[in-house]
């Protein structure tokens, strides 16, 4: 399996990274919601089954992102996750509205991650210890 | 450094007196790391110090907050998600056939700082078959502390965190400074009350529902049998116990059989248990 990170951090795409290899997945890159989509359209379709995507980036932000994500018809099996510091209640609703499946807010534990990984059905059963 | 012998012993029937709970030999650096911000805050170089006091001036007070240090606490939103699939899907449903009144009853016995009766309450919500049942719940735990939690119902970032959908955080908390609280409407439903599991339970009906989830494990065997036994006087005779996923009743009291849910598994009492109550 694998996952895309949209982050303009390196070290928080660095962290986000670690986090999703212990749990199984190979790890896509991109530094902003343009970068994320150049990325998504090189794949073909092999596409990753997650992007976990930051709000406020340069170029294009993650809301756009997941908007644009959510027109293509094709890039629909992907789950959108946005990771991110933004955590007013009218934001996530935003988030959610627009396609995203599920809204992790900074700061988080590893922990938290790999349970919305769970409640999104992407934990692979034998990685599943983090009880 | 660790928690010395004398301390620890100290410490171990303490808490085996006040709350049951077992401290085996080993779980010195459980002590130690729950302790330190009591010896901390009381002036003390360390938590041996702060214990030694602690037994020769024997404070009430004092006394109190180290059991309570030592009541675990850990705990998420829909800890562990099978129970929670298995209430809505198998648990409910099948009450909702049963209870003509349109209202039931559900007892979570160590509610800790809260997450659990409140994820029970919105697993409700979330079941069709109960739309205009009143769910009546009591949530109980042994620590004043986290009673009042629970009760406030204030949540941090990192808390909601931890295993609550995003859909379900919009719905039923509302953004308080940094974190977050749960609707009043949510906490109106919850009744808190101090209860130690260890004694006689207080007059409190049956219920349809107990979750009894990751306590039994720090309780010896004869304690385990006792509480288990109480908790079936207090459960009605079609009613459902959810344990922790590493509980059992088998070998600790077999008056109970192990029903699969889903992917999980409930307890329930045996059929020709239940019309002879002790």
């Amino acid at each position: 399996m694998r996952a895309l990170i949209v982050d303009d951090s390196r070290a928080m795409r660095r962290i986000v990274g670690r986090i999703l290899v212990d749990a199984g997945f190979e790890i896509l890159e991109a530094g902003d919601g343009q970068e994320a989509l150049d990325v998504l359209a090189a794949q073909g379709g092999d596409l990753p089954v997650l992007a976990c995507v930051d709000w406020n980036m340069p170029v294009m932000d993650g809301l756009t992102f997941i908007t644009q994500v959510r027109k293509q018809v094709e890039w629909r099996s992907i789950t959108l996750m946005m990771v991110t510091t933004e955590s007013e209640q009218d934001r996530i609703v935003r988030a959610l509205a627009a396609g995203a499946h599920e809204y992790l807010i900074k700061p988080f534990t590893g922990d938290a991650l790999v349970e919305k990984l769970d409640l999104l059905g992407l934990l692979p059963t034998t990685v599943g210890d983090h009880s | 450094m660790t928690i010395g012998h004398e301390a620890f012993t100290f410490v171990r029937e303490l808490v085996r007196a006040e709350s049951a709970i077992v401290l085996e030999p080993g779980k010195e650096y459980l002590v130690e790391s729950r302790l330190v911000p009591l010896a901390r805050q009381g002036g003390h170089k360390d938590v041996d110090a702060f214990v030694a006091e602690l037994s020769t001036r024997r404070n009430p007070a004092a006394m109190r907050l180290v059991v309570e240090a030592l009541t675990t606490n850990e705990t998420s939103w829909f800890r562990d998600t099978d129970p929670f699939t298995a209430l809505r899907q198998t648990v409910f449903p099948a009450l909702a056939k049963t209870r003509s009144k349109r209202e039931i009853r559900v007892w979570a016995a160590a509610c800790s700082s809260g997450q659990e009766p409140y994820s029970i309450l919105m697993t409700a919500q979330d079941t069709p078959e109960l739309s205009g049942w009143k769910v009546d719940m009591l949530a109980t735990d042994l620590s004043l502390e986290m009673l009042e939690r629970a009760r406030k119902g204030e949540y941090s970032q990192l808390e909601v965190n931890r295993g609550l959908p995003a859909t379900t955080l919009v719905r039923h908390f509302e953004r308080l400074g940094l974190g977050w609280r749960i609707s009043p409407a949510l906490a109106a439903q919850v009744q808190f009350r101090q209860l130690n599991l260890m004694r006689p339970f207080p007059a409190m009906g049956k219920f349809d529902v107990i979750f009894l989830r990751n306590v039994l494990i720090y309780f010896d065997l004869a304690t385990k049998r006792d509480i288990l036994r109480r908790v079936r006087q207090v459960l009605a005779p079609d009613g459902h116990l959810f344990l922790g996923a590493a509980e059992m009743t088998m070998g600790v009291d077999d008056a109970w059989e192990r029903v699969p849910a889903g992917r999980s598994s409930v307890y329930r009492i045996r059929e020709e248990q239940r019309t002879c109550v002790p």
